[in-house]
């Protein structure tokens, strides 16, 4: 890499010295000598005491070298400047380092230390500028201050300055390679890294770098997943694209079985023409084996793969056209058949963008035609061309159209091309009449149609038009000669009047081949051309030779001696290809004594029934890479491109991507939590571009306590992080190492190697954070993760919020004051950053009074709002309303300690088969309450309990929460146990309204009419009824819902019908819920369930709810 | 990921050079150059152009090329979004994006483009941002930008706004600070939005909802086999505009290569054609109902030749002030977390996108 960029430098820079362009550029308007002269004056403006003098003399230098002109020789005069105070002197000589370093390496190593100093700058700006211009160096000498660099940067407080760690890391890898080892080191450890900011550039990191190193992903998989939304865009396309790769190594194919119905029904595929049915069998072959697996075991979808899917689809509606198309490959290379479909109206959307990305989007929509038509067909009319496009782009869209041609819209199709036709742009013509044969060679009914058109146009005006025609006719003609011959009877006439080379070879070649259907004209026809040979072109002339040799053998009575003054001219021809082929023919066909035995067969290799062409795509196949990869654009392999896997034929061990997440909760971490929440926005404030927009939303969303969209994504990856608290904690918590460890055996292997890798220094880095804490907000973020990781971990992150916030609002005026009190720390210590701030958007003064604000009078406002904000989450993601909370001992009776549940809604991680019960502690008593734990617990018969792990102490006026699993075997009965203190026992009983004994499902709408039609008659109860007056809505109903059970959202094509599945908990069957609007708020309920017991208690708990 | 940034203009001149990883020579330009005299049209250069060491991505606009150098694998769409990003950057910062406006800020540029990419990825591409690290080149124009700001957009902190009929739109498309979960939910659209202007939505309306074009074009233009005259008849009017005046309506069209000249006569407005481009413009103005601006005459072909057998398409622009021909309509504009009570305002406009018609 380096070798070659000097190089490139040596050229560059020699090329610029004698710049032709030089004399005629205004700007410059001097002569090579007065150029050195003002050099000179340059560089005494830059020795000079003046700012503005060195601010001017930068900025003409700056000019200089955006002209491309060589300004290597101000190189001693500029380096001087690097430790300027001046910013804006500074920041241009930084420009003028940059690009003149490689040159010269010593005079830039002068510059070095300035930037070592710039490392340690309180100011993160600083620090992270001084190590990009660092790190932008290539000098080779300095790669071990470089690694250095990074590796402190890495593991720095502010997250700024770790994303600019993430983007020198590939710089460092392209001046020396060897350093691999230790950068991914570090990318392992920034991969880990929890903010938005950062997401983005090590996963651009680690496709520069490794992209091989797929198993770092499994642990920072479902974080990504949940950042996603919130990482910037370009980030966005980075992590989708990456993701793609993943899931093709992780997941299995989602479409198995769906070829395996095909095959059985074998119904819409005679629908689709012959090319595709090739595909499809090829297909089929592949995957072969997949589909006995198949056979063996029913599909379900790994969660992990309906994540990815799920959290990318909003990206849909992204305002930026490479999102756009990141999301579109990932569904086309990843997602179930009948989802792709989704994709197709973002990408006709791109094509009202610039004609550049209609570009790329038409090659990509182009191959996703070939194997997915149905997507693109309602969007015909998209791709209807306009007289004003650019060639390139006509070409593209009629490439499109002839993909999507069927029977039923051929004729729509024929009609626009006919308009094309008489276009002026004669390349965009024959294109046309190309995309006409093809047109006609897949759709059997309308090649009679296609052939007359194409005949007729056979008299067109333009040779162009009727040569192409010509061409595209041979290849129809050749697919049922005897049909046609009059339509060869007319082309023979042809050949006095057109001249195009091509078409006159396909014409005669066409007579050769079917002299028997033309036999009066054809010798008529040789004649013609035996007088008019010595004038035609080459591909002319082997097919005349071509065409007498066929009438020889067939008609030998007339045209033997035309055939044989034919030969004796080719054989004096100047072309040797052409005396060959005379030569080589007449001893075929010219029986002589010394002939050989292929003579015989001469007849047999020369009219040899010929298969007819194929005409197809140059698009078919394409999509074995990438989907909008410059490889796939090209359709050929570009550097550095990664294949995308074929699909596992069985799925790797999936829990690999868990993560550990102790369900224990400290009572004292509950005071860090409030604290946390509140202070969220510094940390989204300090996450990039949108910074403020986050800041804002998360404040008064925490505030009102609710969740928000921005928000529970990131909480999510919150959760996640849990295994860099343990880490951190390791060293504070020895006892409780040990027990987590027996807990998740997998998780291990990674912290230890995490610890070896990391210098010492690292390892006391988290230490000293943690006892930080309390002062230092930003690094608190880091060792704080632990106490947000006290519910149990899940994939659906917005479970989790509402309960924390409902703990919130059980103490709001503490936390509160709290937190301002932490803003006015922050405050005075980032005070010095203000003026220079862009990433960290002064945040304190802004956030302090929007916060107090919000406290006073926009609370209630603000609460309505969000409430339904989150009752209304897209239902197909999970059913999350505001929880119930069930009283389980009063504040009374408990004698200060008061107990409620809630269900959380969340898979109870150790045992699959449990309810995760989250009980709530709070104490109201004026003293500490020890010890909390349970005991005697009383079950029926089959019913199981996970008992939450003890609390040893739960100080007065504050709360703690467990979570506990309680196995109901599907039924509503109780679980009683007895809640036991250090000093009191209480009898306490937890019964679970139906709606909580299942989970959500997620299936397709044809999956749950399927089911359906399996659960009729006893299984199936309907009720009628009348909806209340306040949920006489989609939104309304789908919340009541989610709210009595807990189901997820079918998706549905009618906006009269809700549908919602889930599956009950322990026995896993199927529960299925319809409600059918009608007029006037009637509806029907229709619940089906294996279990009827369920079913019948579901129908009136969701009755109920409907009604009230 | 993005190696190196050219700026060429009309002429074949590479007036700036940018490059974020080691210097490529200019000379790499040359399969560029080819490319281009290959293209019949300045649109019709390939956006991608592979070359034995690199890969040429690049975007016209405002008649300058943005070309990037690639080294390896990088989506195409990413750069070309990129390089869109940079030329409306710098037409934010310099109100035009010319090469006069290039040259005479070179130094904001090439800052800028520091700043936008860091070893050839994107690090701040939005406006807001770039701004505080770079100022605008003059304060006048600063002032501008903030006042307009101020007005529109900047105090509002919580903003839902909701639209009528939702099921209007087929298809929309989001500036990041829209808070998504909240419009699937509710189709509402609350955003915090950022500083200075900003596109927040765009929105698609499908075919099924049978939105009337508000103009309609009669024509009638006829080539007479061995005359060498035609005749040239065409006619606009509104159609259903609720009483809004169709207003800066411009008609152009390429007539077939056979005609010479046209000698034609407009109602209203005035028409130009060039001879040698065959491109008729005519600039009509408003339309007014009662009487319907007219552009009528003969044109004269190449005499002997035979009738030209394409039809001319005709591309109308129009704009209609105060009305959205969609049907879309804000409902109410809510603000939330200001004390001060803001100004409110919405202005509706249709303006013709890519409107063809064809004869």
């Amino acid at each position: 890499m380096s070798t070659s960029s000097a190089f490139n430098d040596e050229k560059g820079g020699s090329s610029s010295v004698g710049e032709p362009e030089y004399g005629h550029d205004p700007a410059s308007g001097g002569i090579f000598s007065s150029d050195y002269k003002r050099h000179d004056d340059l560089k005494e403006m830059l020795d000079s005491n003046k700012d503005s003098l060195k601010l001017e003399a930068m900025k003409r230098i700056v000019a200089m070298i955006a002209r491309g002109k060589n300004a290597s020789d101000l190189f001693p005069a500029v380096v001087k400047n690097v430790a300027c105070k001046n910013i804006e002197v500074k920041k241009l000589v930084y420009v003028y380092l940059v690009r003149y370093a490689e040159e010269q390496q010593d005079l830039a190593l002068l510059s070095i230390s300035t930037f070592q100093r710039g490392l340690k700058d309180p100011n993160q700006l600083i620090r992270a500028s001084a190590l990009r211009v660092l790190s932008s160096i290539r000098v080779t000498i300095i790669v071990p201050i470089m690694m250095l660099a990074i590796k402190e940067a890495a593991s720095d407080m502010s997250p700024y300055v770790r994303k600019t760690a993430a983007h020198a890391i590939p710089k460092l890898y392209s001046l020396d390679p060897e350093q691999k080892d230790q950068l991914i080191e570090v990318i392992e450890k920034l991969l880990a890294d929890k903010t938005t900011l950062v997401a983005g550039s090590v996963v651009m990191a680690f496709e520069e770098v490794c992209p091989e190193r797929i198993d770092l992903i499994h642990k920072n998989y479902r974080k990504l997943c949940n950042l996603l939304i919130d990482v910037e865009e370009w980030g966005q396309v980075v992590i989708i694209n990456m993701l793609t790769r993943y899931a093709r190594t992780q997941f299995l194919n989602p479409n198995i079985n769906e070829s395996l119905l095909e095959e059985g029904g074998g119904g819409d595929k005679k629908f689709y023409a012959s090319d595709e049915d090739e595909d499809e069998d090829e297909e089929k072959d592949k995957k072969a084996e997949a589909v006995t697996m198949a056979k063996r075991k029913p599909y379900v979808m790994d969660p992990d793969h309906r994540l990815l899917l799920r959290n990318t689809k909003p990206l849909l509606q992204s305002r930026n056209a490479a999102v756009v198309m990141a999301v579109a490959q990932l569904y086309f290379h990843l997602a179930p058949k009948a989802e792709v479909g989704v994709i197709a109206k973002a990408l006709v959307r791109l094509l009202r963008s610039h004609s550049e990305v209609q570009y790329v989007v038409l090659q990509n929509v182009a191959t996703m035609t070939i194997k997915r038509r149905g997507m693109f067909e309602p969007y015909l009319k998209s791709f209807y061309i306009r007289s004003t496009d650019p060639t390139q782009i006509k070409i593209l869209k009629l490439e499109v159209l002839t993909n999507l041609a069927n029977e039923t819209n051929i004729s729509t199709i024929l009609r626009e091309f006919q308009t094309y036709i008489k276009s002026m742009d004669k390349d965009f013509v024959a294109a046309t009449i190309q995309a006409i044969g093809r047109c006609a060679t897949n759709i059997g009914e309308v090649r009679d149609t296609c052939l007359n058109g194409l005949v007729q146009l056979l008299s067109n005006r333009d040779e162009l038009v009727v040569a192409e025609s010509v061409v595209v006719i041979k290849k129809l003609l050749q697919m049922q000669p005897e049909k046609h011959s009059d339509i060869i009877k007319h082309m023979a006439k042809l050949t006095d009047n057109i001249q195009v080379p091509m078409a006159r070879a396909s014409i005669l070649w066409l007579i050769g081949e079917y002299c028997e259907h033309v036999p009066k004209i054809a010798p008529d026809v040789l004649r013609k051309m035996a007088k008019s040979f010595t004038n035609e072109e080459d591909i002319v002339k082997l097919q005349i030779i071509n065409l007498a040799a066929k009438l020889y053998l067939t008609n030998s009575k007339q045209t033997k001696l035309l055939t044989q003054y034919v030969l004796n001219l080719a054989k004096y021809d100047q072309n040797y290809d052409i005396r060959d082929r005379a030569r080589f023919i007449r001893q075929l066909i010219v029986p002589t004594e010394k002939s050989g035995a292929l003579s015989k067969y001469a007849k047999k290799l020369f009219l040899a029934l010929k298969p007819a062409p194929v005409l197809e795509s140059p698009f078919k196949d394409r999509d074995h890479f990438q989907l909008g990869s410059l490889s796939h654009l090209l359709n050929a392999k570009a550097g550095g491109y990664q294949e995308l896997p074929d699909w596992p034929e069985a799925a790797p061990d999936p829990s690999v991507r868990n993560v550990e997440v102790p369900e224990w909760t400290k009572c004292s971490s509950r005071e860090k939590r409030k604290e946390k929440k509140v202070e969220k926005p510094f940390y989204s404030d300090s996450e990039g571009e949108s910074g403020a927009t986050e800041s804002a939303d998360s404040e008064s969303d925490s505030a009102s306590g609710s969740e928000s969209g921005s928000e529970d994504s990131r909480s999510g990856s919150e959760s996640d992080e849990s295994k860099e608290a343990s880490e951190s904690e390791e060293e504070e918590e020895e006892d409780l190492k040990t027990k987590k460890n027996k807990e998740k055996p997998l998780k291990k292997p990674v912290q230890e190697s995490e610890s070896e890798q990391s210098s010492e220094e690292e390892v006391r880095k988290p230490e000293r954070k943690s006892k930080q804490s309390k002062s230092d907000s930003e690094s608190e973020s880091e060792s704080e993760s632990e106490s947000e990781s006290s519910e149990s971990e899940s994939e659906d992150s917005e479970d989790s919020e509402p309960e924390l916030k409902k703990k919130k609002k059980g103490a709001p005026s503490k936390p509160a004051f709290k937190a301002t009190k932490k803003d006015n720390k922050k405050e005075k210590k980032e005070m010095s950053l203000l003026d220079l701030d862009d990433f960290e958007p002064a945040p304190s003064p802004q956030v302090t009074p929007v916060n107090s604000f919000l406290s006073n009078s926009l609370v209630t406002d603000l609460e309505g709002l969000s409430l339904s904000d989150s009752a209304l989450m897209p239902a197909t993601i999970a059913p999350s309303s505001a929880l119930k909370s069930y009283e389980l001992l009063h504040r009374i009776t408990g004698e200060g300690l008061s107990v409620e549940y809630c269900f959380s809604r969340q898979p109870f991680i150790t045992d699959a088969n449990m309810v995760a019960v989250q009980v709530h502690f709070t104490n109201n008593s004026t003293s500490d309450t020890k010890s909390l734990h349970m005991e005697d617990v009383k079950l029926q018969s089959g019913m199981r309990v996970k008992e939450f792990p003890e609390i040893e102490l739960l100080p007065a006026g504050e709360t703690a929460t467990a979570v506990m699993g309680i196995d109901f075997c599907d039924s509503t009965q109780t679980a009683n146990f007895q809640l036991c203190t250090h000093t009191r026992k209480f009898f306490v009983s937890i019964q679970p309204p139906v709606g909580e004994l299942m989970r959500p499902f997620f299936m397709t709408e044809n999956e749950f009419k399927k089911e359906q039609g399996q659960l009729m008659g006893m299984n199936e109860i309907t009720e009628k009824l009348i909806l209340d007056v306040k949920c006489r809505n989609e939104h309304a109903i789908v919340q009541k819902v989610t709210t009595a059970a807990n189901l997820s959202r079918v998706p549905c094509g009618s906006d009269k019908e809700c549908r919602f599945a889930g599956r009950t908990v322990t026995s896993s069957s199927l529960v299925l819920v319809t409600v059918a609007t009608k007029d006037q708020g009637a509806a029907q309920l229709t619940v089906n369930c294996e279990k009827m017991v369920i079913g019948t208690m579901l129908v009136k708990d969701i009755l109920l709810a409907l009604t009230q | 990921m993005i190696h190196s940034l050219f700026l060429i203009n009309a002429s074949g001149d590479i007036f700036l050079e940018k490059h974020w990883k080691s210097v490529v020579s200019r000379s790499v330009c040359d399969y560029f150059f080819e490319a281009q005299e290959r293209a019949s049209e300045p649109e019709n250069v390939p956006p991608v152009i592979p070359t034995p060491h690199h890969y040429l991505i690049s975007v016209l606009r405002h008649r300058i090329y943005f070309v990037a150098v690639i080294q390896s694998e990088v989506p195409p769409l990413f750069v070309i979004e990129f390089l869109h990003r940079v030329v409306d950057t710098f037409q934010d910062y310099f109100g035009v994006c010319t090469e006069a406006a290039i040259k005479d800020n070179v130094v904001v540029v090439y800052e800028l483009l520091e700043e936008m990419l860091d070893n050839g990825f994107p690090l701040a591409t939005e406006s807001n941002i770039l701004k505080e690290l770079i100022k605008p080149p003059t304060i006048l124009r600063t002032m501008v930008n903030t006042i307009t700001g101020l007005l529109m957009l900047l105090p509002l902190r919580h903003s839902p706004l909701r639209t009528r009929n939702p099921r209007l739109l087929d298809d929309v498309s989001f500036h990041p600070c829209v808070r998504f979960k909240r419009w699937e939910a509710e189709r509402i659209l609350s955003f915090i939005p950022p500083d200075g202007n900003f596109r927040l939505l765009s929105y698609h309306v499908s075919s099924q909802n049978l939105v009337a074009i508000p103009v309609y074009v009669k024509h009638n233009i006829t080539f007479r086999e061995g005359s060498s005259q035609g005749r040239f008849d065409l006619t606009l009017g509104p159609k259903q505009t609720m009483g809004k005046v169709v207003e800066s309506v411009l008609v152009s069209s390429q007539l077939p290569r056979g005609v010479l000249n046209a000698n034609l006569n407009p109602s209203q407005g005035t028409y130009t054609f060039d001879p040698v481009t065959k491109l008729l413009s005519w600039d009509v103005g408003k339309i007014n109902p009662q009487k319907l601006p007219s552009l009528k005459g003969t044109m004269s072909l190449q005499a002997g030749a035979s009738k030209p057998d394409e039809n001319p398409t005709f591309n109308i622009q129009f704009k209609i002030q105060q009305m959205a021909i969609s049907g879309l309509k804000v409902n109410r504009l809510d603000m939330y977390g200001e004390k001060y009570k803001p100004f409110k305002g919405i202005k509706y406009m249709t303006k013709a996108g890519k409107f063809q018609v064809r004869t």
